[in-house]
């Protein structure tokens, strides 16, 4: 097992270095002088040389992404031109929003998937089979700002049930830090769980087709027992791919629901960046998101050699 | 058409192009008769080019006028879905913003199609050039597609032309990996095996035997890349990265009436249905082939998607 894990951390660090050219060399042939964004509209000549010499702007393309990747090692993630500020201490406070929206909606929508696809597969072909089939379909064609949207006006300006806007930290309690967040995590819960729901249906639906669970349904085995103990565990690869490539989806959906429902989290703080063209920011998150995401990969790699240890070998 | 087998025989190999034409315009209709999903998906679908071409000849007011003493009204026999912050009529606005939805999602998926097939062919035969698109390929596909997408029009600037650009590097990332696995796994078939070694040059290998064998993956695919690219656009547009904010486009119009959600429910609300109902036709179709192309394909392919 741990020389499987240490292949699969081998195997992910040529995709991180990748992911750095890629970040790096996109910010760095995209117009814009950094030098004359730093010094603002009255710079002259001079300043800017400085500005350039001072920072290593004007040293050769491979010693400045060689640098860069340097200060990334060692956890600088660079400065903020628009507040001159470290953008490490710019993240820290924006961490918490994202990570809790994160955890509640990846719990609720696996949960709620799972469940429902399950329940699909096992009523195959009923009424209720079709019903949650083509919730999952409309939840695939949602656009997620648009229910999120839906939902604000339903829930917060006509009913009242909760704030229109207005994030509540954890600091002020866990019942309206919950509150707070309700709206934004059931939007992004339904439209990820209708994914997982389909997915789970299918390889339930596979699985139930093989001969020891035809095996398990002779020696008498109860039909609980036949869905929980004998075709969930098969069926759970193809959900942890899901589940995984959802996370992916995620990070889209929190760019959009932070925005609709102010939430002063990752998400907020990229669009934000990007409207300024604070350009070190968005390479900053563009390199966190695709390291986490590089993270959540290999972390379903090693979870199907858990499911099926065939995969070891 | 009259082909020259690889080993040397003549062959007709299948009817001529109008023939085949016909041949599949019957067959979609025979499904969609039989198939009343797929009947409403494609008649929706065929409705919104219709607006993609005609929107602007239809619409009955000039959609760029304002007409500040009639705005914010709600939807009336005049004003099919109301007015906006500016007075504007969101109908007309609205089936104006079909055509830039529909020149997207079909320009990113004909751009990333064409190239991803291309690139994904070439270098599944050259073995070091597959070796160095890959860690590109993965290097693209490890961000999500709107962060990238956000971060080349913060790049490049917002307009038409630059979201089309950035959604099309994204998607044509994923057709790489999907059209490239796909071959690979065809290389070690009988048939492929076998013209190779009668002596056929790979480029012919490539358009004759492996090309054909790979266009239900790559249709049920281009389905899926629409349906994404229209959802990324009014994404993109909805966030202020997308298109200008002055062009009518879905998810512009959703933004404003986001700004005005206690009054102006209606400017949001139309424009996101028929995105809604867009997608999904779409992905219906798109479904609705898989089955019918390839039964083996079935909750496959899905993956690759988000």
């Amino acid at each position: 097992m741990w020389r499987y894990i240490a292949q699969r951390i081998l195997v992910s660090i040529p995709v991180v270095i990748m992911v750095g050219i890629i970040t790096f060399t996109l910010v760095y042939v995209g117009p814009g002088d950094p030098a004359a964004i730093i010094a603002g509209d009255e710079a002259t000549p001079e300043i800017l040389e400085a500005i350039r010499e001072d920072l290593g702007f004007n040293r050769p393309f491979p010693v400045q992404m060689g640098d860069w990747f340097w200060k990334l090692l060692q956890g600088d993630l660079g400065t903020s031109y628009f507040s001159k500020r470290e953008i490490t201490e710019l993240i820290t406070p924006r961490l918490q929003p994202t990570l809790s929206l994160g955890f509640q909606v990846v719990v609720l929508s696996t949960l709620i998937g799972i469940s429902t696809g399950m329940l699909a597969a096992w009523k195959a072909g009923s009424r209720l089979d079709r019903n949650l089939m083509i919730l999952a379909v409309l939840g695939f064609a949602t656009p997620g700002f648009w229910l999120a949207f839906l939902t604000i006006w339903l829930f917060a300006v006509n009913l009242g049930w909760f704030p229109v806007i207005g994030y509540k930290p954890i600091q002020d309690g866990l019942i309206p830090h919950l509150h707070s967040m309700f709206l934004p995590v059931m939007v992004n819960s339904i439209l990820a769980s209708a994914f997982i729901s389909r997915i789970t249906r299918s390889a339930m639906l596979e699985v139930l087709r093989e001969d020891y669970i035809r095996t398990a349904r002779a020696k008498g085995a109860s039909e609980f027992s036949v869905f929980i103990r004998h075709a969930f565990r098969p069926s759970a690869i193809p959900v942890a791919t899901v589940i995984g490539a959802s996370i992916a989806g995620l990070a889209t959906g929190f760019v959009l629901t932070e925005t609709i429902f102010a939430i002063p989290g990752l998400g907020r703080m990229l669009v934000d960046a990007i409207v300024r063209r604070d350009y070190p920011i968005i390479q900053a998150l563009l390199m966190v998101v695709a390291i986490v995401l590089i993270g959540v990969n290999l972390i379903v790699d090693i979870l199907y050699a858990y499911i099926d240890p065939r995969i070891r070998y | 058409m009259t082909v020259t087998s690889d080993l040397g025989n003549e062959w007709q190999l299948t009817p001529p192009l109008s023939t085949r034409l016909r041949g599949m315009f019957g067959a979609t209709v025979k499904a969609a008769k039989r198939d009343i999903v797929l009947g409403v998906s494609i008649s929706l679908l065929l409705l919104g080019l219709f607006l993609a071409v005609f929107g602007p000849t239809l619409a009955r007011t000039d959609y760029e006028r304002t007409d500040p003493v009639n705005r914010m009204l709600p939807p009336s026999a005049e004003h099919w879905f109301g007015t906006d912050n500016w007075g504007r009529d969101v109908f007309d606005r609205t089936i104006v913003g079909t055509r830039l939805s529909f020149l997207v999602g079909f320009s990113v998926t004909l751009i990333s199609t064409v190239i991803g097939v291309a690139i994904a062919l070439v270098i599944s035969y050259f073995r070091i050039l597959d070796a160095i698109m890959m860690r590109f390929v993965d290097g693209f596909l490890a961000f999500p597609t709107i962060l990238l997408a956000l971060a080349l029009i913060s790049l490049i600037g917002p307009s038409i032309g630059n979201v089309i650009i950035a959604l099309s590097i994204t998607a044509t990332a994923g057709k790489i990996r999907l059209v490239r696995g796909a071959v690979l796994s065809l290389r070690e078939s009988t048939y492929v095996e076998a013209a190779r070694a009668v002596g056929v040059p790979v480029p012919r290998i490539l358009m004759l035997h492996v090309l054909p064998n790979i266009v239900s993956i790559i249709i049920v695919q281009a389905t899926f890349t629409l349906a994404s690219a229209i959802l990324a656009e009014a994404s993109l547009s909805f966030l202020g990265a997308g298109v200008p904010e002055y062009v009518p486009s879905w998810g512009n119009i959703i933004a404003t009436g986001q700004g005005y959600i206690q009054v102006g429910f209606h400017i949001s609300f139309f424009p996101g249905l028929f995105l809604t109902v867009t997608v999904l036709a779409v992905v219906l179709i798109g479904d609705s082939i898989r089955d019918h192309l390839d039964p083996k394909l079935r909750g496959r392919l899905k993956t690759t998607t988000h």
